[in-house]
């Protein structure tokens, strides 16, 4: 029987290779929307494990709505990329360095 | 079965919005200033609701099965939200007009902006302040790319997105670790149950939840998105960046720190004491260096939203420490909207007035403009007899109250600073000649547009030498 421990430790290694994919990453923006991704996948599994040991459906609710909006923001994500893509031919991190001071 | 009629302001921004969008497809493209029109009287109308509410609804009301809440705190977090969205509105319409920003879809975005911020100022359980908090966010990641044809615009627009979705994963985090704990997302369920949780995974989800309000306040180990955000977006954006979401920012902090964890209030207190040192530090000693107006006010901006937090820290061991915190972003909001606003009033087809340097001689150019731009300049420096003045006095007092001498001293040294970098915008307004390439263009306002800076001018002054009735309506609803 897998323990609870064992669902927020994975948890927290999913979130910390989110977090790391967002820091480490200096090339592309793609990789960039994954890792956010990545972040909200692994709040969803602490939702879901939280639920199950509780025996409460708010968690599971809760992972629904998160869905949703990870799917709109994606989406919102995608369309500035496309954005900046015609604009610069590119979608190297690198280039965004126009903005400093 | 919940009662719709508590949340009538949401639900008629919700149809009129959903009927604007609509109206806009079918409207030929000489009639498109209706949905200008159309999406102000949407604002106007949702303000007459809540008015309303506030009239009928004096003690707390809880519905959606405790995921909304009706108190005056909410009521009156709406009525600002809703006149600074409405400012904001009436500066962007020349600003988008001239540069060809796809100007329905601005106004429509911006209205689902301003949803978001409502159902944030009700929000009563994690759920629903996540959801109003990307309601929020994600048109205002659009409504920041959308002048296309600037690589700024989307430089900027990319790094919001990125930091934005970042904080909203920590804020999760954060929120799936208290329904661990407690087992319930309601916010005064976790009020009750959280002093059985052990204390370090407590402050774990306090230090991720914390991280995240940070983020959209800009404060400082986490303001790296301000400036960017503040120069590279359209001057109008900018404008409702810095306004109306500061205002709802404030109403979830106040929900989760205050009403949420009261428990844990000496631990937030001792985090939040360092990062408002830290923003008021950084933020008036980097304003200092700018050339660029915009990106100035954006460091302006991280220090004033460090003055505010001291009211929160002050806010659980004095009388007024939270309505004095409520007063000042209210009063700053104003503020920054007024200089924004006047930013993109000088702008030009193809010209961006936002260097210092096209400040210079201001007064020779239009004397009113400059004038406005004085009064809310000693607004941000803390100049009597604006309301800066009394923002920051209620702010000091509180905190004396609080015992916390130490900080307030600090806090009036940082503003000593801070009065150096806007008295300098004064100084070349009045006191030097203007830009050969500026010499000979007067500034012209169309009436609205100056009938708009006065009356957001006036408001400061008059706020400053008549505070009270404002300062009172704070007390009363926290």
């Amino acid at each position: 029987m897998i323990s609870l421990n064992e669902f927020l430790i994975l948890a927290a290694m999913l979130f910390g290779l989110g977090i790391a994919g967002i820091i480490i990453n200096r090339k592309n923006i793609i990789i960039l929307l994954m890792s956010l991704e990545l972040l909200l996948l692994a709040v969803n599994t602490n939702f879901i494990a939280f639920s199950y040991f509780l025996k409460n459906e708010v968690g599971q609710v809760f992972v629904f709505f998160v869905l949703t909006v990870a799917a709109a923001e994606a989406a919102i994500g995608l369309a500035i990329m496309v954005v900046m893509y015609r604009r610069q031919g590119t979608i190297e991190i690198e280039r965004l360095d126009t903005l400093k001071g | 079965m919940p009662i719709f009629s508590l949340a009538s302001p949401e639900l008629a921004l919700l149809i009129l919005s959903g009927l604007i969008l609509l109206i806009d497809v079918f409207t030929p493209q000489r009639l498109r200033f209706l949905t200008y029109l159309l999406v102000q009287a949407t604002l106007v109308v949702a303000f007459l609701l809540a008015i309303a509410q506030y009239r009928h609804h004096a003690e707390l009301l809880v519905t959606f099965n405790g995921h909304y809440v009706v108190d005056k705190l909410a009521i009156l977090l709406k009525l600002f939200i809703y006149v600074m969205s409405f400012a904001s509105f009436a500066y962007a319409r020349e600003y988008i007009e001239e540069r060809k920003i796809a100007s329905s879809e601005y106004y429509i975005l911006g209205l689902f902006c301003v949803m978001g911020m409502s159902v944030m100022a009700s929000a009563y359980s994690l759920l629903t302040i996540y959801l109003g908090l990307e309601l929020l966010s994600l048109p205002l990641y659009a409504l920041v790319a959308s002048h296309k044809d600037s690589q700024q615009a989307t430089e900027a627009a990319m790094k919001y997105f990125v930091m934005g979705a970042l904080a909203s994963g920590m804020l999760l985090y954060g929120i799936s670790i208290l329904y661990g704990l407690t087992g319930s997302i309601q916010i005064p369920e976790i009020a009750r149950l959280i002093h059985a949780a052990p204390t370090a995974t407590v402050s774990l989800a306090l230090i991720f939840i914390l991280a995240a309000l940070l983020f959209k306040f800009g404060a400082v180990p986490f303001h790296m998105w301000v400036p960017d955000v503040y120069q590279g977006a359209p001057t109008s954006v900018t404008l409702f960046i810095a306004s109306a979401p500061k205002i709802a920012a404030f109403g979830i902090t106040m929900r989760i720190l205050v009403q949420a964890l009261p428990e844990l209030h000496v631990a937030w207190e001792q985090i939040l004491t360092v990062i408002a040192f830290l923003s008021m530090f950084f933020g008036n000693l980097l304003a200092i260096v700018q050339t660029n107006i915009k990106r100035m006010l954006a460091y302006s901006s991280i220090a004033h939203i460090g003055y505010s937090l001291l009211g929160i820290i002050a806010g659980p061991s004095s009388h007024d420490g939270y309505s004095a915190a409520l007063f000042y972003i209210t009063t700053y909001v104003l503020v920054a909207a007024g200089a924004f606003g006047i930013v993109a009033l000088l702008s030009r087809t193809g010209i961006e007035a936002d260097q210092l340097e096209d400040y210079r001689g201001l007064n020779a150019r239009n004397p009113w403009l400059a004038f406005m731009l004085l009064l809310l300049m000693f607004s941000m420096a803390g100049v009597p007899p604006t309301v800066g003045f009394f923002a920051k006095l209620g702010l000091l007092v509180s905190l004396v109250e609080a015992h916390r001498v130490w900080l307030a001293v600090a806090a009036l040294v940082f503003a000593l600073i801070g009065a150096y970098y806007y008295l300098r915008v004064v100084m070349l307004m009045y006191f030097e000649e203007p830009t050969e390439a500026n010499a000979s263009k007067p500034v012209t306002l169309s009436w609205d547009m100056q009938l708009a800076v006065t009356v957001n001018g006036v408001a400061v002054l008059a706020l400053g030498v008549l505070p009270s009735a404002l300062i009172d309506l704070c007390r009363i609803v926290i």
